[in-house]
């Protein structure tokens, strides 16, 4: 009923954004303008400030699938990855996971996490998310067997794995609009987590701040690439056939991969911008491919230049990434991150590429091998993280996520 | 926004039922024990292996008379008391058992939290894990009971000193006071 409420919300908040969202533009730089002469006028009418205030906004947590997958994406997301103690055995598994899926449902809905040492931090949702999902370790600590495609992905030629940035036996994603948000739900679930595992690892990435574009716009990588136009779209039976898992305790479910791909920033500085279009088939300006003019334009991977080339060249990364098997889908849900840069560089970046599908062998795995095979983009970007998890299916309110393998 | 619409809300739906309760109920309520109009929102326990532990939540009395809770037990504790927190004569702040028991005013409620008001377990049967539920009964004043069960959490805080001789082996952190 209250998840109802709050979904309902806000969606008509999204809506009423989407409708005004030009105008709400222009009266930001209205007010920008007047703010000097307004404050010495009278209050600021609060009616404006409420509308632009989103913190309260509140994605449902409890349902068939967890949230934070199909959910737009939030401005801010971290990643932790845990080993679970020797001593962590299936009934403490579900002991754990009864006290994350509480405690990831009471901030979701901005309220303060049980025994929050600081509520205040916990009455800001800003669409919160949080979703689980659980690495070889985890499922073999069970007597239920994992799906065939749980385990690190084939060695690819174009890999240069770091192990800080691979495998965990649980994978927390939270995900929300405000980065504080997003720290204190961190520390309160690792808070949890204590007595039965370790952090492995953490990384944390962004996207473009909320209310900064239009909702639903396809986000920019630090390249300056529009990343993600050929996304399944989340609602849809393509989607659903994509990426939901089907039959046994993964029904509702989905696989997990998170690669990091660090990007040459520096050598990308050396391309100039054709080049840079050139490698990966589309437009830097409207994301279009370059056979086209708008960014969802399908690309015409026949047409050619006036002296015979094809206009997307076949190493393209567009060439390269696309399958004529449509069921080789996945779907993206990536962040960028901008470390501290060592050494001489002067960044460290790249993306932290989270994508979601049914089944990773038969999805993620031969995307990757034509992508590891050729494509001009690899002279730029090096994959040097990677880990697969299990996501388990949401669950209703009294239940825990993962209880459709624990409780087997 | 939204949170001040459901408050109001809230408001309307709680005067549709107290309207309601005062045309055809208003007899049975006297009749209503303790046990019957208190709960317990957003109860746990600290997690510990053994000795002692505390429990707390917010305790909710939707009755229109003040209750008292006199005892609780539970299995997983041979000795529970009703623990007050109370500042001693050198400033600071101690925890002793609460004379009367805890009462719970009338349309009111009562938090327990670490560094106030608590239900103390001594002698624990078992460990008591994070995730594992608790649980207790209440004993009210007029004899009624109620019963709840919380979960248990890993927390570091809740490092109370005790007033007098009680061999306190829950302070783990014997120069840990609520002042820190």
């Amino acid at each position: 009923m209250a998840d109802d409420q709050s979904a309902t919300s806000g969606r008509g908040l999204s809506r009423r954004r989407l409708l005004l969202g030009g105008a709400a533009a222009g009266v930001g730089a209205v007010a920008a303008i007047g703010a000097d002469y307004a404050s010495r006028q009278s209050p600021a009418p609060v009616v404006a400030s409420a509308d632009v205030l989103t913190g309260a906004d509140t994605l449902p947590f409890y349902g068939v699938h967890q949230a934070g997958i199909a959910t737009a994406p939030q401005a801010h997301a971290t990643f932790v990855s845990l080993d679970l103690h020797e001593a962590t055995d299936r009934a403490a598994l579900e002991r754990m996971m009864r006290v994350l899926t509480d405690d990831a449902a009471r901030l979701s809905q901005g309220e303060p996490a049980l025994a929050d040492s600081e509520p205040e931090l916990g009455l800001v949702p800003a669409r919160l998310a949080v979703t689980f999902g659980f690495g070889p370790g985890f499922v073999a600590r069970t007597s239920v067997p994992a799906p065939g495609w749980l385990g690190p992905l084939p060695a690819f030629t174009i890999d240069a794995l770091e192990p800080a940035f691979n495998d965990g036996d649980l994978i927390i994603q939270i995900a929300a609009d405000d980065p504080l948000t997003v720290a204190h739900t961190t520390r309160m679930l690792l808070k949890d987590t204590r007595s039965f595992a370790t952090v492995r690892w953490t990384q944390s990435g962004f996207r473009r701040a909320r209310g900064s574009e239009q909702e639903g716009t396809t986000t920019r990588n630090l390249f300056g690439q529009v990343d993600g136009t050929a996304n399944p779209v989340p609602g849809t039976d393509d989607f659903d056939a994509l990426v939901w898992s089907v039959g046994g305790w993964m029904a509702g479910g989905t696989g997990m991969v998170l690669r990091r791909i660090r990007m040459n920033l520096d050598k990308w500085d050396r391309l100039d911008r054709s080049g840079r279009e050139q490698s990966v088939g589309r437009y830097l300006s409207t994301g279009a491919p370059l056979t086209g003019t708008a960014e969802h334009d399908t690309p015409d991977f026949t047409a050619t230049t006036a002296i015979g080339l094809p206009v997307i060249a076949p190493f393209s990364h567009l060439a390269r990434a696309r399958s004529a098997d449509s069921s080789q889908r996945i779907f993206r849900r990536g962040y960028n991150y901008d470390d501290t840069p060592t050494g001489a560089e002067i960044s460290n970046s790249g993306l932290l590429f989270a994508a979601f599908q049914a089944d990773v062998t038969a999805q993620f795995v031969p995307i990757q091998r034509r992508l590891d095979q050729l494509d001009l983009l690899n002279e730029w970007t090096t994959p040097i993280g990677s880990a697969v998890f299990a996501v388990p299916p949401g669950c209703a309110k009294g239940g825990y996520i993962g209880e459709t393998l624990l409780a087997g | 926004m939204r949170t001040h619409t459901t408050s109001l809300l809230t408001l309307a739906i709680a005067a549709a039922i107290a309207l309601t309760g005062c045309a055809t109920s208003a007899p049975q309520a006297e009749l209503q024990t303790a046990g019957d109009v208190v709960t317990i929102d957003n109860a746990w326990v600290k997690a510990a292996d053994s000795g002692m532990t505390a429990a707390f939540g917010d305790l909710v009395n939707s009755g229109t008379q003040d209750v008292t809770v006199v005892s609780v037990t539970s299995p997983a504790s041979t000795d529970l008391q009703l623990h007050e927190t109370v500042k001693n004569d050198a400033g600071e702040m101690m925890m002793q058992q609460k004379d009367g028991g805890f009462v719970i005013p009338a349309s009111g409620s009562l938090l327990l939290e670490p560094g106030a008001s608590h239900i103390m377990m001594m002698n624990l049967v078992n460990p008591i894990k994070a995730g594992d539920s608790v649980t207790f009964t209440l004993t009210f004043s007029d004899g009624s009971t109620m019963e709840f069960t919380a979960p248990a959490k890993d927390y570091s805080g809740a490092n109370e000193n005790y007033k007098g001789d009680m061999n306190s082996d829950m302070n783990m952190n014997p120069e840990t006071d609520m002042n820190n």
